[in-house]
């Protein structure tokens, strides 16, 4: 009996030994999940930012809505942030975003973007029929002149791949981005520096062609470049504020 | 039941007003106005007084209302949205149509210190000056010389936005029997001068107590109500108690970290988010070391009040929060840590963090759905920021995450129910 209370203490001394090992190996575990390990990278510093538009600015396909912003080019994207902060953009979530964010860091996160090279993923464009997508192929390229549309081309770009240093690319954006962008030119919620441009053409389109242009940009197959053309490699038909025009427009 | 509340509001202006016109006499007649000495043309322009103005003006953090989005520094163009409708902030340059061009001094410490326009009419509490007549003369006039030298801008004030009959100006005079109380601040010769700047900082120009208090159903704070915490109407954000309360107070801070997070927007306790990180970033940011720490010290003398009970929950908690901690562990825990404590000078601690154990709920909330960026300042000007979960955490997931938060570690505040959480869905731009 005595001997059997000797015994189970021992057994009891060595499971708290073996416990007191075990616990300093949990809480030394415990200790390193505790205190992150931050790596000081603008990366990790804007994942306000990558939620949204992915790490790499890839966008988020099943969104069906957030832009791409890799590869476009650095000035457009300061551009947007400015506007959003000044209100001539509309969207409140990146009102309340980029609200506090000051012009250095705000170039510094556009040139981050623009820098990114990274493959495109779709997506999802919807069923229209072929009428619709030749009108917006004609609106794209040819424009259409009974409603003094230029064709898209005329200043995105021959492959619509952008031009440097202020022009967006549009291949790869998700169709209800484009369309509600060129419906938010046409409700006043998005504007930028004056003369603009782009709000002159989406108010001259006919509602339906909003449709068609989104539709065939979003369904359009991949150029085999997808980088902005060259400053200056492109004439503008219309004044536009953002590429340095002057005046209140056409 | 509106429309019953709104008759009954009514009847109450009306009498009150009647009351208020008897007691103080008829509104729009001016007020008599002691002014010490005359002000000349050659006061108004010394670099000095005007230089002195620039700050305070940016103490009062009047640009962040009186400039629209974009525009021009203090030329107005902007309303103030209120519950009663929206008032437009005035433009402050001296333009002679649309400005202050016309206004003399007298003018203007009328309206500063007494709510009163320069034809005599009271001016919407909007505009706080039952905070800035507190303000010393000297400051005032500093800061008027200060407008007198920005550029004249012409813009056309919005028109004004307010319901009736809170547009009635007789109204007024029954609102300022209710909550204003007219005074310069007179010092606490028992305290320090360095205490004595903080407390006219704090009550005057810095007019903290516009947010940080309860505002009551005819959008007024009670008069003894001192930064005890109120939820900002129609920005529904929760400014939190300014005192040393426990759990939702300044308990536990110190010194520098009030410091710290007026001058970078972010300490050791919290960082500034929503109507906050616009005050850090527009007006405290740009306040001297001295003026920052006199502030530290007055709101660090602030005694907490009698703590409220523990709120009672019909819900089962413990489920609540261990479903809550395992979103937590999923979703938080990367950054700020199991143990809520955070990283310093990186990502905020919500362990003991007043924005979390405030008592609606409101902030945590927000923060959730929002993330976002502390604001960028001087002393951070590259912060880390936090994604938004709104697209990925529905309303339930957002509440237990929430509510754990809101009762892990020392915090020991009341959970928070789905509902609220869709009620805070809209992102507050404004």
């Amino acid at each position: 009996m005595n001997d059997f209370t000797i015994s189970l203490r021992g057994l009891l001394r060595q499971v708290a030994g073996w416990m007191a090992v075990a616990m300093a190996g949990f809480c030394a575990t415990v200790q390193a999940a505790d205190s992150p390990n931050v790596p000081d990278t603008l990366q990790q510093r804007i994942a306000a930012c990558t939620t949204c538009h992915g790490v790499h600015g890839e966008g988020t396909p099943g969104s069906k809505f957030f832009p791409r912003l890799a590869g476009k080019p650095a000035a457009y994207l300061l551009r947007q942030m400015q506007d959003f902060q000044d209100g001539l953009r509309n969207y409140a979530p990146m009102e309340y975003t980029v609200r506090h964010l000051r012009p250095d860091y705000m170039r510094e996160i556009a040139e981050y973007f623009s820098a990114q090279q990274v493959a495109y993923v779709r997506s999802p464009a919807p069923v229209v029929s072929d009428a619709v997508l030749q009108r917006g192929a004609q609106l794209v390229n040819k424009g259409d002149p009974l409603l003094k549309v230029p064709a898209c081309a005329s200043c995105h770009g021959t492959e619509l791949t952008g031009v440097e240093p202020s022009t967006p690319g549009l291949v790869g954006l998700p169709y209800d981005y484009i369309s509600s962008q060129l419906g938010s030119w046409r409700t006043h919620t998005r504007a930028t520096v004056k003369p603009d441009c782009m709000a002159v053409v989406a108010r001259r389109l006919r509602e339906a062609d909003i449709t068609a242009v989104a539709a065939w940009l979003a369904s359009r197959t991949m150029p085999a470049h997808t980088r902005a053309q060259p400053a200056g490699s492109v004439e503008p038909p219309l004044p536009c504020g953002v590429l340095g025009a002057t005046g209140e427009g056409a | 039941m509106r429309w019953f509340l709104r008759a009954w509001l009514l009847v109450l202006l009306a009498g009150l007003a009647g009351l208020g016109w008897v007691l103080f006499g008829q509104p729009g007649q001016r007020a008599e106005v002691v002014l010490t000495g005359p002000v000349d043309a050659a006061m108004l322009a010394d670099p000095e007084r005007i230089a002195n103005g620039a700050y305070l003006a940016r103490v009062g953090d009047c640009a962040t209302c009186h400039t629209a989005r974009g525009g021009a520094p203090y030329a107005g163009g902007r309303s103030i949205v209120t519950p009663f409708g929206s008032v437009p902030a005035p433009n402050l340059t001296p333009d002679r149509e649309t400005g202050l061009g016309l206004w003399t001094f007298a003018d203007f410490w009328r309206a500063m210190h007494l709510g009163q326009g320069r034809h005599g009419k009271w001016l919407y509490p909007a505009f706080p000056y039952t905070s800035y007549t507190h303000v010393t003369r000297d400051d005032t006039l500093a800061i008027f010389a200060y407008l007198r030298s920005l550029p004249a801008v012409r813009q056309v004030p919005e028109p004004l936005g307010l319901d009736y009959p809170y547009r009635l100006r007789s109204t007024l005079a029954a609102w300022r029997a209710l909550y204003f109380g007219q005074g310069v601040f007179q010092p606490d010769g028992a305290q320090s001068a360095q205490w004595n700047r903080g407390a006219y900082l704090v009550q005057g120009l810095g007019h903290c107590n516009e947010c940080h208090a309860e505002r009551g159903a005819l959008g007024g704070i009670a008069k003894n109500a001192r930064l005890t915490g109120g939820q900002i109407p129609v920005q529904n954000w929760y400014a939190p108690d300014l005192s040393t309360q426990q759990n939702g107070g300044l308990a536990g801070w110190s010194e520098q970290d009030i410091v710290d997070l007026l001058q970078t927007g972010q300490s050791a306790k919290g960082a500034a988010f929503g109507p906050m990180a616009d005050v850090v970033a527009q007006s405290t940011q740009h306040m001297t070391d001295a003026d920052l720490h006199a502030i530290a010290v007055y709101l660090a003398s602030l005694p907490p009040r009698a703590p409220k009970p523990a709120p009672h929950s019909a819900f089962n908690v413990a489920r609540i929060a261990s479903a809550g901690e395992k979103i937590y562990l999923e979703r938080c825990a990367d950054c700020h840590g199991r143990d809520g404590n955070g990283v310093a000078g990186v990502y905020p601690p919500l362990n003991g963090n007043s924005a979390m154990s405030e008592p609606t709920g409101i902030n945590a909330t927000r923060m959730v759905l929002l993330g976002g960026f502390p604001p960028a300042t001087a002393g951070n000007p590259r912060p880390y920021s936090m994604p938004p979960f709104a697209q990925q955490l529905n309303d339930s997931d957002v509440a237990l995450v929430v509510s754990y938060i809101r009762q892990a570690w020392s915090n020991k505040a009341s959970i928070v129910r789905p509902e609220q959480v869709s009620t805070y869905r809209h992102t507050p731009i404004d």
